[in-house]
């Protein structure tokens, strides 16, 4: 009757949980750590392939051109190309990545230029492949350079104006603050990990305390306590809802931390847009406290849904087998939201999971609606109520509870 | 004291369809009295008791625990009995202290009583060596007796055991018979279920025989060697048993 005995059994099942090693991995290690590997790890991998790229001189063939000596000569000469002596199976090399690219000066380019006649000048690129492309754009470049030079010469011929051919400049100009720029690229990740976090943080006690219950046989030594059914499942369940809020808010200040450091590597300059500020990662804390404040509903839905699925099996292993098809039900949603141009409509505001994961996508780059927010915080918190209802149900039936 | 009244319990099978484990089974049993309830395997022993115990709910009938009913206030009810068999395992990672300290709290009892009966019992039961070693490490005969205490820390007046010493060796099945003995001797109701005879020779004042879930005889030991003028306990319960007797499906 007394609903000390919530506070009692929560009492209980944390003394358990804080000795138990695989609750402390999943709830304490990995949000720690996950971040910084996948952040701080992944991206410095990635501007090192980058940079090595950048500064290998991609090696490329020049085909034809023998009665065109001048751009043979430019291209030689230009610094960001190796020009290597062509051999006749140069598509291969570049399929076999012994070259990156290769130019084809067409029959008589020189002398089709100096009589004024249009042509074509081929680059061969291996689409996709990183290194090939950045060849290609460099070829190209010496190449726009080399037109540039011939129509300006042509204009000087007919005594015109250099700029004639460019009436005038087309520019972009970026006026999103530095942190939107972050948010935007940022904001689908951070509502992905933080919603999936949630889940992972409470999937492990969820099925320990049910599941595991059952398995190891104190499921009706419990049961022969004079503690009720719901004072016992609400125990339980602020156990698993405690595991998935500090799994989530570990990872929030993982992430934190990992920007801040990955803010003052170069990495992010790299990433700048050229005479542009770089694009700033670090999170408010106004932008990480409401990303939260909407994952607590969330983790009440996930912790009450993970109890009511792991309770109908009757061992650890059978509750995972239940469990792994959620994942990508989970997922699925949320990965939604982080394609680009997937924006928040009334409509979407009460699909379950997205409707959290955009939100939170327009929260982190500092945008409010407010409406928006009160409605997908209602929605959500209805859901959760229901999943609740259906976990505390659950735990009354003797079909669930001795299911054999 | 214990009165079951009608006691019924059906359950739906996927292959075998309707299973009444229980029939309409009553009996009484008074404190300071063992009742033993013997019966084959899946005859209903465990479900009469589960019933009593409040873990399973009755299809039909009722029971009441110290005039507490069982479907009415099944927590009043389980505050008042203390429920021990091989399924009740112990919280692996709980000490032997806190598992019996989680079931006091459970049942109400304040931090100073708790602390006094917690020594009480230790002291008794011999068990202040591993007071503070986890269950996990425990050996049979040590959760065995943290079960004991489990089940003594709110002194319930009624106490419940299902097949207690299923799978025990004989040391820490002498504790357990030891025990239940010690529960009449300080006035408290006992019923227990078993199938083995000796145990029921050895200890109980009433027996029922159940087979088929359905309560076949009841009485004293004198009284069920008499009706059936068999001197054997086996023999009793074979000539009891066997018109009702029909072999679990395979």
């Amino acid at each position: 009757m007394r609903l000390t005995n919530i506070w009692i059994v929560y009492h209980k099942e944390l003394t358990e949980a804080l000795r138990d090693r695989r609750t402390l991995i999943t709830t304490f290690l990995v949000p720690l750590l996950m971040i910084p590997v996948l952040s701080v790890g992944f991206t410095a991998a990635i501007s090192a392939v980058i940079g090595k790229a950048k500064k290998e001189k991609p090696r490329v063939m020049i085909v034809g051109g023998a009665d065109s000596p001048t751009v043979v000569d430019g291209l030689k000469r230009y610094p960001k190309i190796k020009v290597i002596p062509t051999s006749d199976d140069w598509k291969t090399q570049i399929i076999e990545k012994e070259i990156r690219a290769a130019v084809e000066i067409p029959h008589r380019f020189q002398e089709n230029l100096e009589k004024g006649q249009p042509d074509t000048v081929r680059v061969y690129v291996y689409r996709g492949e990183l290194k090939s492309e950045l060849a290609a754009s460099n070829i190209e470049s010496y190449l726009k350079e080399y037109r540039d030079t011939v129509a300006t010469e042509r204009l000087e011929v007919h005594h015109l104006p250099a700029d004639l051919l460019k009436p005038f400049q087309v520019k972009q100009q970026n006026i999103a603050p530095p942190e939107k720029v972050a948010g935007a690229i940022l904001g689908g990740i951070i509502a992905y990990l933080v919603i999936f976090m949630c889940l992972n943080g409470g999937m492990h006690p969820a099925i320990d305390l049910t599941a595991g219950e059952k398995e190891r046989g104190t499921m009706e030594t419990i049961l022969s306590s004079p503690v009720s059914r719901t004072h016992l499942v609400l125990g339980k369940f602020l156990l698993v809802l405690t595991a998935s809020l500090i799994t989530a808010a570990l990872l929030v200040v993982s992430m934190g931390v990992s920007f801040t450091v990955l803010q003052k590597s170069s990495v992010m300059e790299a990433m700048a847009e050229e005479g542009e500020p770089a694009p700033q990662l670090t999170l408010g804390p106004a932008a990480i406290a409401s990303v939260f404040v909407m994952a607590i509903p969330l983790a009440i839905l996930f912790s009450a849904g993970l109890i009511t699925i792991s309770l109908f099996a009757k061992s650890y292993k059978e509750a995972q087998s239940y469990i792994a098809p959620l994942m990508f039900l989970v997922v699925a949603p949320v990965a939604a939201a982080m394609l680009p141009g997937v924006e928040l409509t009334p409509k979407l505001a009460i699909v379950p999971l997205l409707n959290v994961s955009l939100l939170c996508k327009e929260l982190v780059t500092g945008e409010y609606h407010w409406n928006y927010i009160a409605l997908i915080f209602a929605s959500t918190c209805v859901y959760a109520a229901g999943a609740l209802y259906l976990a505390v149900k659950m735990f009354q039936r003797e079909s669930v509870l001795f299911r054999s | 004291m214990i009165e079951a009244l009608n006691l019924s319990k059906r359950f739906q099978d996927r292959k075998r369809g309707e299973v009444r484990a229980v029939e309409d089974v009553s009996f009484t049993c008074r404190p300071g009295e063992i009742y033993g309830l013997l019966g084959a395997n899946g005859a209903g022993k465990t479900t009469t008791l589960r019933m009593l115990a409040t873990i399973l709910e009755p299809t039909e009938g009722t029971a009441r625990l110290c005039g507490h009913d069982i479907v009415q206030h099944p927590q009043r009810v389980r505050a008042n009995c203390g429920f021990l068999s091989t399924a009740t395992a112990l919280y692996p990672r709980l000490t032997a202290q806190e598992m019996v300290e989680y079931f006091g709290r459970l049942n109400g009892l304040d931090s100073a009583t708790l602390k006094k009966r917690i020594d009480d019992i230790f002291e008794r039961l011999d068990m202040n060596d591993f007071r503070d070693r986890r269950c996990d490490k425990l050996s049979t005969g040590m959760k065995q007796k943290t079960s004991i205490a489990r089940t003594l820390v709110h002194d319930p007046p009624v106490m419940i055991f299902d097949e207690p010493t299923l799978g025990l060796d004989i040391m820490t099945a002498r504790t357990i018979i030891e025990f239940i003995r010690e529960c009449r001797d300080r006035g408290k109701t006992v019923i227990f279920s078993t199938h083995v005879m000796r145990e029921v020779e050895k200890l109980c004042d009433i027996v029922g025989i159940i087979q088929s879930g359905k309560l076949l005889a009841e009485g004293t030991l004198e009284q069920l060697r008499q009706r059936h003028g068999e001197n054997d306990l086996e023999e009793v319960f074979v000539k009891i048993v066997t018109p009702h007797y029909v072999p679990e499906a395979i």
